[in-house]
């Protein structure tokens, strides 16, 4: 089997994430209730626990493009941001080598900073040297295409604009596992291609690639192996890609994917 | 849920391979796949992490590879930190001379209160420069505590975004206050010079002060961001504590000229050796010539002639002026030095502990 010789780079142990959220919209929010409550000695109530992530396990391989795929609050970005180690399981562990590198970073960026600074300040967070950065500024601030925005502050951007720039960054360094949340992949038709490209590109690179999408064309064009969440829990996860794809677009009452006859 | 989730994935090859799945265990087949099902291995997934090394993403660094991390950071903790300053004032119109407004003012209204209205500048012979010193010096601890108990809080995104030691936010943040600390060193350089005193060598040991304040800062200051990032309600605490100390800290009044602690001498003594105090203390003993100069024409502490002296004016006798020149208590300055080296050093090991063993928490929200 050609897993024998396979070499893992992500290993999940059974993965739990709670997300704890303050404030729910139960509570009227005033200070009297809030005495009331202490007084009948009564846990905050607005305190509720989003369990995101419930016991995930699965096994990445060297060269792998994993799909992740599910609605809209399956627990797909949350996965991401579990393996690149951001935020801390409850219960579980995620294994890898070296460092996961999430590119999907919806709110890394300061606003009240311009584009100049949040490229320098984030290309240093994430580990650049400021030499490099200052080899790589040119090449960062022409893919993003920004252009003259560059000087001014992120919260003049356009939500695509924004999102340009921090792929441009993010993309800037070369990552051991390469986490790609689609979010991020935003922006006009012509910057959909660049971004597609620098993914690739990045994937020769890194070995492993993990993609969140919604478009499932764009999953079985690059994935070998899928994983479909459901409510924080994996449904179904494999190598048969088109299977999965199909049996996800049959739960979820999408369109049947329309494909080329199996050329075996 | 996850015990049963654990015995089925260590099952074996027959049993299904991802756990808590919806087709375990309550007959709710939704997807019963007879391929390979969930990417596993035979074998329990941490030995197989272990034997191909890898290793687990969210875990805490040892200390001293963290301290290295740290390290290699600081070109980001002084960029996040200058950008961050930049920031601060790009809202307001006047910009960045709110740098040295704001102390000004600060200055002022301190001034207002305790110089004119009330009047506590009883045995200090050069008040306002006296004033000012405790004012700026303080005001550098405490907005330390204050952002710092704030700032795991406040930079949610960029953790949950970013992979880097998240000491750096904290430190950045302290950062952030030595350089608005070091303006209003500026101000308050012209100040003293412009109440008549003398430009001295004295004044290069203020130099060595600021540096164990700002470790005294960042170590209390890690502590806090660690209690701050989990219970919110410390940051809502912290301003009320940090001006309960303002006020015993003898920022705007002489700790040994104070007639209500004449005759307690061991209360004085705590109260000069709180590390605000101790700070504020080697900051006006190196600016303030007037200072030194009244300190020097003390006698030493005598509780007897003291008690003499204070007694005797309660009888309506005047005392002898002399006598009450053995009622301040004055910490010497060596132990001053030692103090302050102390606080530093023992906040800064205990703070980078405490907040290094919390590493990988930071983020959960």
């Amino acid at each position: 089997m050609a897993e024998q010789s396979a070499e893992p780079v992500v290993v999940v142990d059974d993965l739990h994430i709670v997300y704890r959220v303050f404030g729910s919209a139960r509570d009227k929010g005033t200070a009297a209730t809030a005495f009331l409550r202490m007084l009948r000695r009564q846990r905050r109530p607005s305190v509720r626990e989003v369990h995101a992530i419930r016991g995930i396990s699965f096994v990445a391989n060297r060269g792998d493009a994993v799909g992740v795929i599910g609605r809209n609050g399956s627990g797909k970005s949350t996965l991401l941001r579990a393996i690149a180690g951001l935020i801390p399981p409850e219960q579980g562990i995620v294994y890898t080598t070296g460092h996961a590198s999430l590119l999907g970073v919806n709110a890394a960026l300061l606003d009240d900073l311009t584009g100049d600074r949040n490229v320098v300040v984030c290309g240093l967070a994430m580990g650049m040297t400021p030499r490099e950065i200052k080899d790589r500024y040119q090449s960062i601030v022409d893919f993003s295409g920004v252009g003259d925005f560059i000087n001014l502050p992120m919260r003049a951007y356009s939500t695509g604009m924004g999102s340009r720039l921090r792929f441009a960054i993010a993309s800037a360094r070369s990552h051991d596992v390469l986490l790609v949340d689609e979010a991020l992949v935003t922006g006009d038709a012509e910057f959909r291609v660049r971004s597609r490209e620098r993914i690739e590109e990045l994937r020769a690179q890194a070995g492993t690639v993990f993609i969140v999408a919604h478009s499932m064309a764009q999953i079985e064009e690059t994935c070998n192996r899928v994983i479909w969440l459901e409510k924080g829990q994996i449904v179904r996860a494999g190598d048969d890609v088109p299977a999965i794809i199909d049996a996800y677009l049959a739960a979820t009452g999408g369109e049947p994917m329309v494909r080329e006859p199996a050329t075996t | 849920m996850s015990e049963r989730g654990r015995a089925s994935r260590r099952g074996g090859p027959g049993t299904l391979n991802a756990p808590g799945a919806l087709n375990s265990a309550d007959g709710t087949t939704t997807a019963t796949a007879p391929e390979r099902q969930g990417l596993l291995p035979d074998e329990p997934l941490p030995e197989f992490a272990a034997r191909h090394g890898l290793k687990p993403s969210a875990v805490r660094p040892p200390a001293l590879a963290y301290l290295k991390q740290l390290w290699r950071r600081r070109h980001f903790i002084v960029a996040f930190a200058t950008a961050r300053n930049v920031a601060m004032y790009s809202e307001a119109r006047l910009g960045q001379v709110w740098q040295i407004l704001t102390p000004l003012l600060n200055a002022a209204v301190y001034f207002l209160i305790f110089g004119v209205i009330l009047d506590t500048k009883r045995g200090v012979p050069n008040f306002i420069p006296f004033l000012v010193t405790g004012i700026f010096i303080f005001n550098f601890t405490q907005r330390s505590f204050i952002i710092a108990s704030r700032v795991i809080n406040d930079s949610l995104p960029l953790i949950r975004a970013l992979h880097f030691p998240r000491a750096c936010l904290p430190l950045a943040y302290i950062l952030i206050e030595l350089q608005q600390m070091l303006i209003s060193m500026v101000v308050l350089v012209v100040i003293v010079l412009g109440f008549g005193e003398p430009l001295t060598w004295y004044w290069l040991l203020a130099v060595p002060v600021i540096a164990l304040q700002s470790l005294f800062n960042v170590g209390v200051g890690l502590i806090l961001a660690r209690i701050g990032a989990g219970v919110e309600d410390v940051s809502q605490l912290i301003p009320f504590i940090v001006r309960t100390w303002l006020y015993i800290s003898g920022v705007m009044f002489f700790i040994p000229a104070l007639k209500t602690l004449y005759l307690h001498e061991k209360l004085s003594y705590l109260l000069q050796i709180n590390p605000a105090a101790v700070y504020i203390a080697l900051v006006r003993n190196s600016l303030l010539e007037s200072l030194r100069n009244e300190i020097g024409s003390y006698q030493p502490y005598n509780h007897q002639l003291c008690q003499l002296a204070v007694g005797s004016k309660s009888l309506h006798i005047t005392p002898h002026p002399a006598l009450l020149d053995h009622c301040h208590l004055v910490v010497p300055n060596t132990s001053l030095w030692l103090f302050g080296v102390g606080w530093a050093l023992l906040a800064v090991i205990i703070g980078f502990f405490f907040f290094w063993r919390a590493e990988v928490t930071y983020g959960r929200g």
